[in-house]
């Protein structure tokens, strides 16, 4: 029998895991998700998209159940099942975007389902009211606590959040990139809540993408990548370097067979492109033969520049240029008609038609070109089809199967086909190998590597650093709707692009 | 194209062939709803032939399809609407209106044709109202057009007030009514002939119609391969109008009736016949032989019946119970299709849990 020993032990961590894994179906999301809350501590997550962070956030708030692993609440080990069983526990997460009921005063949001009743069995407003008000005087804010909750910004609708977590005396906060909406000011503010929330004894665990914001308000940093475990570093004896090569410190030459092209022209030719609030002065040239990578983090802006280039989203002020002539604004038609092609962001949404057959998913884009004297027939469709499937090996029963019944990589499959069959001069794909097996993902890069050493100029978007550095001769990096870097294959380091993926920098404001 | 598929290809870089159908060509011929539709609607004639007195007379097929005429026309565009998960509610008060102004002009002292013809372009400016608002403002069709439903009717009876306009020449009143010759089939079939066929070809044989179907099924996608939603959706529109205008002409002469209260309520009956030949509601699902067809189901039913001497409230109940019927049994389908699917996924997931070959 083990002795308990009598000695005072340190106090259990406030929530560990350790070594828990999550996948989903064949794709495993969460190889090994380790890191340990300490009370009165505020300790950061940080790792490239995809790394496995919203999976182990997801699995903390209740929402995924763990597949193996320890969780242990206080020494306890726990198994939450739903989120009602995680914010009993005492866990409270903050999301980016706050949900509240807009029509309900602050007050309201904050004990919705649970409003103090008076010995009449009505809901006591007053006793709410007082300790919202007390709330809000603890964390140091002014909230008016009767006004209506639509119109409050970002950061206030956080705040709410965070009250409300606090009214349910939450142990534990996570704060999900609660900064990327926030304004200097508004960050200030809800980094002096967050210490005191500290100071009170409570475990706090935050993500970001901002170094400098983890300097500033963390103690302890945990990194992860792929799905697992890297390091943990207490912020006294780590470094910004250090951080970014652990982040992306993994071997780049598992993949990709980039094979040597020809560089000719400039085939696209995007100068100035602006819209407000989303992208900023867009400039960049991508010429045949050339596989032009454009990195950055999710949000950063870059389908959003995609989609004004192509003309299904609008652009306020530049120019795009195609093989010289000016393309007009907002008209995919044109767009296409003068050999632009765009492989959406969202197969699922925007790349195919799920409901509609595999055949006339294909030649949708190619519709006008293959109707013979304004008609066209199933026949025309599945000769198309039936050329554009084999030469991308879809996996499907027969060209009349709806598209949402193939895998996901062979639905990948049929959109690019289906924008190889209208013959582009620019391909533009959009994280073409999201979400889709390594098998799959491979075939992807061989055909974009064949595709330019044929003469094709191709802007590939994808958040996958390996991705980008592997096949691109050219990098472009977005961050937060400005172009931050350009990088010749050769200097293109995952240090340099991770850097101006997310480092504040003098010369963009 | 139809190759047909060898065994599963190796791992080598072979070029793969499809079949182009998973079924074959009789069983996609006759297990559909259309096809449905068809069997029923050949139903209910044999049975109303066999038990109906006076249903075999010629005079029943010429007023039966006098009658349902307007409703047969309207469909056509309908359909098109339909399919673009859009709606035109005020398609009857296009009638109305068309009618009002047709008898209006002629009053007037216009000659009939070109009376009948401003008509017509006032329905075309009926759908370019609905259209604007719908596409270039941005409003939900079935809001918009439930708007001008009163509006327009509003206009048609405001512009006539209680009064009927019953004198029109007769050389048109009997164009209206006569027959091809030698059958028992009315007239107006010939310009629906020519209309339906025009539809037809252009819903199932066009480039246009596979956006229309696309629109439907994934509004975002179809904007994505370079279809240009609001044109298209405004050109339907302007469609409907016109057809409802030329509708309306033909049933001010029909009746020799021009009232503003004429054709009060059709456009349910045009949305009814629609969805029951097959058209989803949803969008992106339908064919127009199916439509004409569920037209004609809900006509010959309720010709039939009448003749059976059947009051018209039964009819009314019955042909909302088909209505009903149709509409749970494209859902129990499509959730039945949607079980066996997830079935076969499952099978599929745990033959692929097994050691991959490499």
């Amino acid at each position: 029998m083990p002795v308990e020993i009598a000695a005072s032990p340190p106090a259990p961590p406030a929530l560990e895991l350790s070594k828990v894994v999550k996948s989903f179906g064949a794709v495993v999301a969460l190889r090994s998700g380790t890191i340990t809350l300490e009370q009165g501590s505020i300790h950061a997550l940080i790792g490239e998209n995809g790394a496995g962070k919203s999976t182990l956030v997801k699995i903390i708030a209740g929402l995924y159940r763990r597949d193996a692993g320890s969780f242990r609440l206080r020494g306890e080990e726990v198994d939450f099942h739903t989120t009602a069983q995680s914010k009993a526990a005492g866990i409270a997460v903050i999301y980016q975007e706050p949900t509240l009921f807009p029509d309900l005063s602050v007050t309201e949001n904050i004990f919705m389902g649970r409003q103090p009743t008076n010995r009449f069995g009505r809901i006591d407003r007053k006793a709410m009211r007082a300790e919202a008000t007390e709330i809000f005087a603890r964390l140091g804010v002014s909230m008016d606590p009767d006004r209506i909750t639509e119109g409050l910004s970002i950061a206030d609708q956080q705040i709410i959040e965070i009250a409300k977590a606090i009214s349910l005396d939450a142990r534990v906060l996570i704060m999900d990139e609660p900064t990327a909406a926030l304004s200097g000011v508004e960050v200030e503010r809800l980094f002096a809540v967050a210490r005191s929330l500290r100071d009170e004894g409570r475990a706090l665990m935050f993500i970001s993408h901002r170094f400098d914001e983890v300097f500033a308000l963390c103690d302890t940093v945990t990194v992860m990548r792929d799905g697992s475990y890297i390091a943990t570093e207490s912020i006294a004896e780590t470094s910004v370097d250090e951080l970014v090569r652990q982040m992306v410190g993994r071997d780049v030459a598992e993949l990709f067979p980039k094979l040597p092209a020809e560089v000719g022209d400039d085939v696209l030719v995007v100068e100035g492109l602006t819209r407000t609030g989303v992208f900023h002065d867009i400039g960049f040239t991508v010429r045949a033969g050339e596989i032009v990578g454009l990195a950055g983090l999710v949000g950063a802006g870059r389908s959003e520049v995609a989609r004004a280039i192509f003309g299904v989203d609008p652009y306020e002020s530049g120019s795009v240029r195609l093989g010289g002539r000016a393309l007009p604004k907002g008209n995919p038609r044109v767009a296409m008609a003068r050999g632009l092609a765009l492989v959406p962001e969202d197969r699922r949404k925007q790349g195919l038609v799920l409901d509609e057959s595999v055949s006339r998913n294909v030649t949708l884009a190619i519709r006008d070109s293959l109707a013979t004297a304004g008609l066209l027939t199933n026949r025309a469709e599945n000769a198309a089809a039936a050329v554009w499937a084999s030469r991308l090996e879809v996996k499907t029963a027969a060209l009349d199967a709806e598209a949402g019944t193939l895998s996901g990589g062979n639905q990948q499959k049929l959109v690019l086909g289906k924008w190889l069959a209208t013959r582009p001069k620019v391909l533009i794909v959009d994280e073409p190998t999201r979400g889709i097996d390594v098998g799959t993902k491979a075939e992807v890069h061989r055909l974009l590597s064949e595709l330019a050493q044929q003469g094709m100029a191709i802007l590939m978007i994808s958040s996958e650093l390996p991705e980008v550095l592997g096949m691109a001769d050219r990098v472009l990096v977005m961050r937060e709707g400005y172009l931050t870097g350009e990088f010749p294959r050769a200097e293109a380091t995952p240090e340099a692009v991770m850097f101006a993926a997310t480092a504040e920098k003098e010369d963009a404001k | 194209m139809t190759a047909t598929a060898p065994a599963p290809a190796p791992d080598t870089r072979t070029t793969r062939t499809y079949e182009a159908y998973s079924h074959s060509p009789w069983r996609r011929l006759l297990v559909n709803r259309e096809a449905a539709i068809i069997g029923l609607l050949l139903a209910v004639i044999a049975v109303a032939l066999a038990v109906v007195p006076n249903f075999d007379s010629p005079l029943t097929v010429t007023y039966l399809l006098r009658d349902i005429a307007p409703i047969l026309l309207i469909a056509l565009p309908m359909t098109l609407i339909i399919v673009t998960e859009e709606i035109d509610l005020s398609v009857a008060s296009v009638v109305g209106l068309s009618s009002v102004m047709t008898g209006i002009l002629t009053q007037a002292g216009w000659p009939f044709a070109l009376a009948a013809v401003t008509a017509i372009l006032v329905g075309t400016l009926a759908g370019v109202v609905n259209g604007f608002l719908i596409t270039v403002v941005g409003l939900p069709s079935l809001a918009v057009t439930i708007g001008t439903l009163a509006l327009f009717r509003g206009i048609a009876v405001g512009l006539l007030g209680t009064t009927a306009i019953t004198e029109f020449p007769e050389f048109w009143t009997d164009l209206a009514k006569e027959n091809i010759p030698g059958t028992p089939i009315p007239g107006i079939m010939i310009p629906f002939a020519v209309l339906a066929i025009g539809f037809a070809i252009l819903l199932h044989f066009t480039p246009f119609g596979r956006s229309l179907y696309a629109i439907g099924l994934n509004t975002e996608a179809a904007a994505f391969s370079g279809v240009d939603v609001g044109r298209t959706k405004f050109l339907l529109f302007i469609l409907s109008g016109t057809v409802a205008g030329f509708a309306g002409v033909y049933f001010t002469l029909l009746y020799s009736n021009a009232r503003g209260d004429n054709a009060t309520g059709m456009e349910l009956q045009v949305i009814a016949a629609v969805l029951l030949g097959g058209v989803s509601i949803f969008g992106g699902r339908g064919a127009l032989h199916g439509v004409i067809a569920g037209v004609l189901l809900i006509g010959t039913l309720g010709s039939a019946l009448r003749l059976a001497g059947v009051t018209s409230d039964i009819i009314n109940v019955i042909t909302g119970v088909l209505l009903v019927l149709s509409v749970v049994s494209a859902s129990l389908l499509a959730w039945l299709r949607r079980r066996r699917i997830s079935a076969i996924g499952k099978k599929k997931g745990a033959s692929a849990a097994s050691p991959p070959s490499p």
